[in-house]
């Protein structure tokens, strides 16, 4: 006695969340009746093995039918083969587009071509998720991808409409799209320690004050690329450094204003002059493609690195930051009555970075420099 | 005369890419009706259409509007080549020539095709202009309204059932025709399904016309089948029952027909009420219309004189209390003479009907059914039928003795088999057949007919008018009105067609009732039952040589009579080992197939308060000296028992401790050990009597002879229960429970298992299909576990054997949530019921009230408790004129649904600041947050598409049906030349079921309707050919539209003004809450 056929329908599709999970998970039928043994359902239910085969190739094959659909949730919303209630498609979608934070850490800033696809199954090896999960969840990335690149509007707003992610999930794909549009470096052994939700932070602010829907909302692609007159603007900059009465005044501002509020003082003090060219030179060198995905990777050896080096807790580092770009606006021409509210509405944003408050803030911190002067030379030019 | 049907093509989306250079589609589309075709401009270059056409306007007969089905058809223009077809969509236009169903069918509709599934969807407006046909000759019935439902439907009341009403309609099938070797399988397949759907137009026209014949106005119980004979052709045959119905309108217009007098006084002795004072607040029965006249009102003038006072003492009958053993004699003589004589005109006298309303169903006699064996190339006459069921007795005719030489309709055979089930019921005692239905099974060119039904008396006030004397009609009603009157049997104590165990029934302790009780109806609403139900199934397989033609059916028609004696023994044992006493709902399906024989009985177990408690199994050795022998026996015995009682204690079967003095039983004789009688055959060709009685003994005596019976034994044993938390029955409510919550989930599940073909025996037969059928009904509890504490109801197994070594199993039912706190109370109630039998006063007095509001409530059988609550809450001191208002929902029928319109709802019942307002706006409240949670969660609330429920039931849950939408018949072909591409033959059927109750749906919707209820899948024939990767099914679906509306929103609507009536759009917006 074999089975030929085994199915069942439901008027409403039932959708069990721990099948589902496992599938989306990538295992195979028989790995997943495998794993829900183990979780001990035949003893709450009183079912058999075999009930629980049948039962998983059911759901497995109902997420099969619903994959062609998840890939473009809206029409799963309109579709009328699967009557599901709201908040379960809902679910689905979301759980569909959710991705392991190991796996995009291999895959941030990657140009998400053929190529990197073929790689999936190293990455797989090496983060422990399995192939098919890798598959869907890079699927995922470059789908979204494709949609908005080409897309008018806010790219977190993009997203949103066209996938019916939650907010959050919509954000955190914003940030991969934007990473990998600019193709910033991320998987560098210095970049290591940096967690996703660390660039995904970073991706949030550059977007808003970087690119050239920051500038004018009417433009095409302005959430991807990257604000070229703003680069340019940046190389101006440079006389902070290259002006040495320039750079003397600064820092005698910056010191002044921090003496006694840093634990360390004097170590900032000596390295005034190396931390402010770190700075400005990065900042300087972003009109070359080359550059501009090396961001990252250069922040970390200019700038972090030295205050690591020097242990400069995290506040410190803050302070130091703040008072730094804040001090720009005293120098002669540099005049800004800015201030107040851009001032606060980064500062709202620093605190609440991450769950690794220290890389966090170092980086972020840094970018805020940036956002700081990119905001300066608005004002003046 | 003409109607004029109009149609518009708004636009389509998601439609399929038909252009791979440009990955999109020139789409336009074809309208046709008739010979009439119609088009749209092509849409270029887009897969969401807009094509926005015209109205197409098509003047066409009423019989083709009846008959033809609405074709669209969605197509790929093409410059150079031919154009491609997308997909198709069939409308049946029928819902739109009732006056008081949809006027509209408008929505988005699957594009289906053939080969590929659903293509995309388009959005079709349709509407018909009908003018009024006074034409005595016409042959059209517009305006017969057909109810799948095999109840009086919710909304409307019976005012005269007429009867059976069949049709047949024979072709040739399209798939057998010269052509089909050239033209596509797409080609084949639309032929098939667009013949069909002439076909079912066809007969439902011509039912319906002799439904107008019979001045009925509709079919209720409308049960459509197709019958794939292969070469000889494609058999589309349906029967029902005609009625006369009334919609219910609101209680306004109908309070005035309580005020006469005379009306008032014929319900008192329906009601049975023992307290004159209820009467006199002016009860109506929801049977009771102006246009109603059964008796001439003088004999009823002259009987209510003294019917109060008769009627408050009810053991005082005409006859006398004492003798009312012997009363039941000549008074069922009067009886069958009375309700003969309205049935007499007709020629079968059956309904099609499951459920009745109240007082109609008098006795029960038992379950009649009749087979026939037949050859599809020629003419056979029956080869066996039989009487089932309590009457257990068998006549075996020996097909070859009958040879007619002329060549014999379908209709004929159905006659035949008909007129065998109207003698059974005869036999029985019985004048009338209620729970009547037909099948068949086919297999090459054999073809078993089936027909089974239950005989009963029936109340003739329902039947026919002006038939009935006052004088009869009182006593009657005294027989009805005890809740156990059905039980009683119907045939004569000293003339009894079949050996019974008679004794006095256990609830009025006046009639005789037998010992157990076979029917294939449901439960009726006011029987007293002990405990829960649950399902019982009777599994068998045979093994048969496989043979040609005339030896086929021979061996057929020798096999059929052992099975159903068997699968009739299971049910008894398992019946037993259940400790129930009567079998509702009851299925004998048996399948033929090339080498073998299935046979499966479904039904409800249930205790009835009237029948005696059920002996035990007693189980007797062949060989009693054997001392080892002895002892496995004791120990089988001990396992039996203990069965026993731990299924008593899992149905909560505890019924109340009642002496036998009192009752008067006879007291039972010692056990005999004698053996399950079978008499032997007198000879070849003459009638065969099977005795299946079991004499006058306590328990039931199984004797072990052989290994055989040792299996059987095993496999009564293997049975598992349901686990914790679920129950199952075949019936539409589960006995025992009514406390339902709104949560339901309709499901379809198909397995198909290939048996080894080595060695095969019946036993190992037998466990395979027992072991398909358990783990299938395991799967589904594990399931829906989630959905725990549940009944599985309306539970419909169909076997079929699509080939030599593969047995289908299709199974369809609905699971229902309920609340498990309530519903240990409730089940106290039957016990107390049966412990205080006379004194239902106080539920009658509750009743009441409802009675005077609105039928409905009443006719609704569904949530008792929460009727009670109601009923309670209006007698507590608010005026009846009030209380007429708050239910009157039947004016309501559209209501509103978005949330801003509830709260204007709600400000305005607050302002008008009465008690009953206060209430309603607290049960308002929950249901407008749940519209807020909806709004605010974000992304997926903008959905388009409304829910819609499906149910095998006639109700749902929490619900009110306030309108019937029309009858959905639809028929589906899918095939596939990529079998393995598409998930094999799993994938492949999961996706088409998903389709067809895709398709189902949106028909609704379009429709205006939000559920179907009565949803029967009653075709699904999966054939594949895996070598080939093909596969090909074809199912066919039926059930009722309607829109209902969820208690708690009535109540919102229903407190407000009736002014404030919104648009019935507002259905779509509220079926997503």
């Amino acid at each position: 006695m074999t089975s030929e056929l085994d199915i069942f329908v439901g008027n409403t599709t039932l959708i069990d969340e721990d099948v589902y999970r496992l599938w989306l998970d990538g295992y195979s039928v028989t790995d997943a009746v495998a794993l829900r043994v183990r979780s001990g359902i035949l003893e709450q239910t009183g079912a058999t093995a075999a009930v629980l085969q049948s039962d998983t190739m059911d759901h497995y094959r109902t997420f099969h039918m619903l994959e062609r659909l998840l890939h473009a949730p809206p029409k799963l919303l309109h579709q009328l083969i699967f009557q599901i209630p709201p908040s379960r498609q809902a679910l689905l979608i979301e759980r569909y587009y959710a991705f392991d934070e190991a796996f995009v850490r291999e895959v941030l800033g990657k140009k998400l071509s053929k190529g990197t696809k073929k790689d999936l199954d190293d990455i797989s090896t090496k983060t422990g998720i399995t192939l098919k999960s890798c598959r869907r969840q890079f699927d995922n990335f470059k789908r979204v991808f494709k949609v908005v690149e080409e897309m008018r509007g806010s790219l977190v707003d993009n997203i949103q409409q066209h996938f019916l992610l939650s907010d959050r999930l919509a954000r955190d794909y914003a940030a991969i799209v934007f990473f990998a549009n600019n193709r910033f470096e991320t998987g560098k052994k210095k970049l290591q320690y940096l967690s996703f939700g660390d660039f995904a932070f970073c991706a949030e602010l550059m977007i808003q004050n970087w690119t050239l829907g920051a500038v004018d909302s009417q433009m095409d692609d302005m959430d991807m690329d990257l604000d070229k007159e703003f680069l340019q603007d940046l190389k101006e900059l440079k006389v902070l450094v290259a002006d040495k009465d320039l750079l003397d005044l600064h820092k005698s501002l910056v010191c002044t204003a921090l003496r006694g509020k840093l634990g360390v003082f004097s170590e900032m003090e000596a390295n005034f002059k190396n931390l402010s060219r770190g700075l400005v030179n990065v900042a300087a060198k972003l009109t070359h493609n080359k550059d501009v995905r090396d961001l990252f990777v250069d922040l970390v050896e200019k700038f972090v690195e030295p205050c690591r080096s020097d242990h400069w807790p995290l506040s410190d580092v803050r302070f130091f930051l703040n008072q730094y770009s804040a001090s720009v606006h005293s120098l002669d021409g540099f005049r800004l009555e800015c201030g107040g509210t851009i001032w606060a509405h980064c500062n709202l944003h620093l605190p609440g970075s991450s769950n690794s408050p220290a890389s966090a803030f170092q980086v972020a911190g840094t970018t805020s420099v940036h956002h700081h002067a990119q905001q300066f030379f608005l004002y003046f030019q | 005369m003409p109607g004029k049907l109009k149609v518009k093509i708004v636009a389509g989306r998601h439609l399929p890419v038909m252009d791979r250079a440009s990955d999109l589609t020139d789409a336009f589309v074809e309208v046709k009706f008739g010979n009439t075709t119609f088009k749209t401009d092509v849409y270029l270059k887009s897969l969401n259409p807009q094509w926005n056409s015209e109205w197409f306007k098509f003047e066409v007969d009423d019989e083709d509007l009846q008959d033809e089905p609405l074709q669209i058809t969605v197509l790929d223009h093409d410059t150079y080549s031919a154009n491609d077809a997308i997909g198709k969509v069939y409308i049946d236009i029928d819902p739109l020539l009732y006056s008081e169903a949809a006027t509209v069918i408008s929505g988005w509709f699957p594009i289906y095709d053939t080969i590929h599934g659903i293509r995309g969807e388009i959005n079709v407006v349709v509407k018909v202009d009908l003018f009024n046909d006074l034409n005595r000759f016409r042959q059209s019935s517009c305006g017969v309204k057909f109810f799948c439902t095999t109840s009086i439907p919710k909304c409307y009341r019976a005012v005269i059932i007429h009867g059976f009403v069949e049709e047949l309609v024979v072709n040739e099938d399209p798939e057998y025709q010269w052509i089909d070797r050239i033209r596509t399988p797409r080609a084949s397949n639309e032929a098939r399904q667009r013949l069909i759907s002439l076909m079912s137009g066809e007969l439902q026209r011509k039912i319906g016309l002799k439904v107008l014949e019979m001045r009925g106005n509709a079919v209720v119980g409308y049960l459509q089948c197709f019958d794939l004979e292969g070469e000889s052709g494609l058999v589309v045959r349906a029967i029902g029952t005609a009625c006369t119905l009334d919609k219910l309108s609101s209680p306004a217009a109908f309070l005035p027909a309580c005020n006469s007098p005379s009306k008032e006084m014929k319900e008192i002795p329906f009601n049975e009420d023992p307290n004159p004072n209820t009467h006199s607040s002016g009860p109506s029965t929801p049977l009771k219309n102006q246009t109603y006249s059964f008796s001439p009102s003088k004999s009823y003038s002259r009987q209510s004189s003294s019917s109060d006072t008769d009627l408050s003492l009810t053991p005082k009958t005409g006859m006398g209390s004492g003798s009312a053993g012997k009363e039941g004699g000549p008074f069922k003589a009067l009886l069958r003479q009375q309700t003969q004589s309205a049935l007499e005109q007709r020629e079968f006298p059956f309904f099609t009907l499951t459920a009745f309303p109240p007082g109609f169903l008098v006795h029960v006699g038992g379950v009649v059914s009749a087979r026939s064996v037949k050859l599809l190339d020629r003419i056979h006459n029956p080869a066996f039928v039989g009487i089932m069921g309590n009457t257990r007795s068998y006549k075996l005719l020996d097909w070859n003795s009958f040879n007619s030489d002329e060549p014999e309709t379908r209709d004929a055979w159905w006659a035949e088999i008909r007129q065998e089930i109207k003698s059974h019921a005869k036999a029985l005692g019985c004048h009338a057949v209620v729970g009547y239905s037909e099948s068949t099974s086919i297999c090459e060119e054999v073809c078993i007919l089936s027909a089974s039904g239950t005989a009963a008396v029936l109340n003739p006030r329902f039947l026919q008018d002006g038939t009935v004397e006052g004088c009869l009609e009182q006593r009657l009603e005294e027989n009805l009105s005890t809740r156990c009157g059905f039980c009683h049997i119907p045939y004569d104590e000293l003339n009894m067609p079949f050996p019974a165990h008679l004794t006095y029934c256990y609830n009025c302790r006046k009639q005789k009732v037998p010992d157990v009780l076979f029917t294939t109806i449901d439960l009726p609403t006011d029987a007293t039952v002990i405990g829960k139900g649950c399902l019982i199934q009777a599994r068998l397989c045979r093994l048969k040589k496989k043979a040609q033609a005339e030896a086929n059916a021979t061996a057929i028609s020798n096999l059929l009579p052992f099975m159903e004696y068997e699968v009739h023994t299971q049910l008894m044992n398992k019946l037993k080992l259940k400790g129930m006493n009567a079998l509702f709902g009851l299925r004998i399906q048996i399948t033929v197939g090339e080498n073998m024989l299935m046979g499966l009985a479904s039904a409800t177990g249930v205790y009835l308060a009237a029948l005696p408690t059920p002996g035990g199994i007693q189980i007797a050795g062949k060989t009693p000296n054997d001392g080892s022998y002895e002892q496995h026996i004791s120990h089988m015995q001990k396992k039996i028992n203990d069965t026993i009682a731990k299924n008593k204690e899992l149905y909560e079967i505890n019924p109340p401790e009642i002496s036998e003095e009192i009752i008067g039983s006879p007291i039972p004789e010692p056990r005999q050990r004698s053996r399950l009688l079978r008499s032997q055959s007198e000879s070849s060709d003459e009638v065969t009597e099977l005795d299946l009685s079991h004499g006058k003994k306590d328990a039931f005596v199984l004797e072990i002879d052989d290994t055989d019976a040792m299996e059987d034994v095993h496999s009564l044993l293997t049975d598992v229960p349901p686990p914790s938390g679920f129950y199952s029955c075949n019936t539409e409510i589960m006995p025992g429970i009514n406390n339902w919550t709104s949560e339901i989930q309709m499901f379809t599940s198909v397995r198909v298992i290939r048996l080894s073909s080595l060695n095969l025996t019946n036993q190992a037969l037998n466990k395979n299909f027992n072991d398909l059928c358990e783990n299938l009904l395991k799967s589904l509890y594990f399931k829906l576990r989630s959905m725990i504490p549940c009944c599985l109801c309306h539970v419909n197994f169909t076997v079929s054997l699509p080939e030599d070594e593969l047995i289908q199993v299709t199974v369809t039912a609905v699971a229902i949530t309920f609340d498990k706190n309530q519903a240990l109370q409730t089940t106290k109630t039957p016990v107390e019921k049966s412990l205080q039998r006379a004194s239902t006063d106080n539920e009658e007095l509750l009743q009441f009230p409802l009675e005077l509001c609105s039928d409905s409530l009443h006719s609704h059988p569904f949530p008792p408790v929460k009727e009670h609550l109601e009923s309670a809450s209006s007698n507590s001191g608010i005026p009846a004129a009030q209380r007429a208002t708050s239910v009157d929902y039947s004016s309501f029928a559209d209501r509103c649904s978005s949330w801003i319109e509830l709260i204007k709802l709600k400000a305005q019942t607050i302002r008008r600041g009465s008690i009953k307002t206060t209430v309603t706006v607290e049960k308002a409240s929950p249901v407008g947050d749940g519209n807020f949670r909806n709004r605010s969660a974000p992304p997926c609330a903008n959905s388009t598409v409304g829910v819609v429920k499906m149910t095998p039931l006639s109700f749902i849950p929490g619900a009110k049906i306030t309108k019937y939408l029309g009858i959905i018949n639809m028929f589906f072909i899918r095939e596939t030349t990529s079998l393995r591409e598409e998930g094999g033959v799993s994938g492949f059927l999961h996706a088409f079921i998903a389709e067809v109750f895709a398709m189902v749906r949106a028909h609704v919707a379009a429709l205006g309707g939000n559920a179907v209820v009565s949803y029967i899948m009653k075709q699904c024939v999966f054939m594949e050919n895996p070598n080939k990767n093909q596969a090909q099914c074809l199912i066919n679906v039926s059930g009722d539209a309607v829109v209902f509306v969820r208690e708690s929103d009535l109540e919102v609507v229903s407190s407000q003004q009736p002014t404030t009536n919104c648009q019935s759009s507002c259905t779509e917006g509220e079926v997503t809450t």
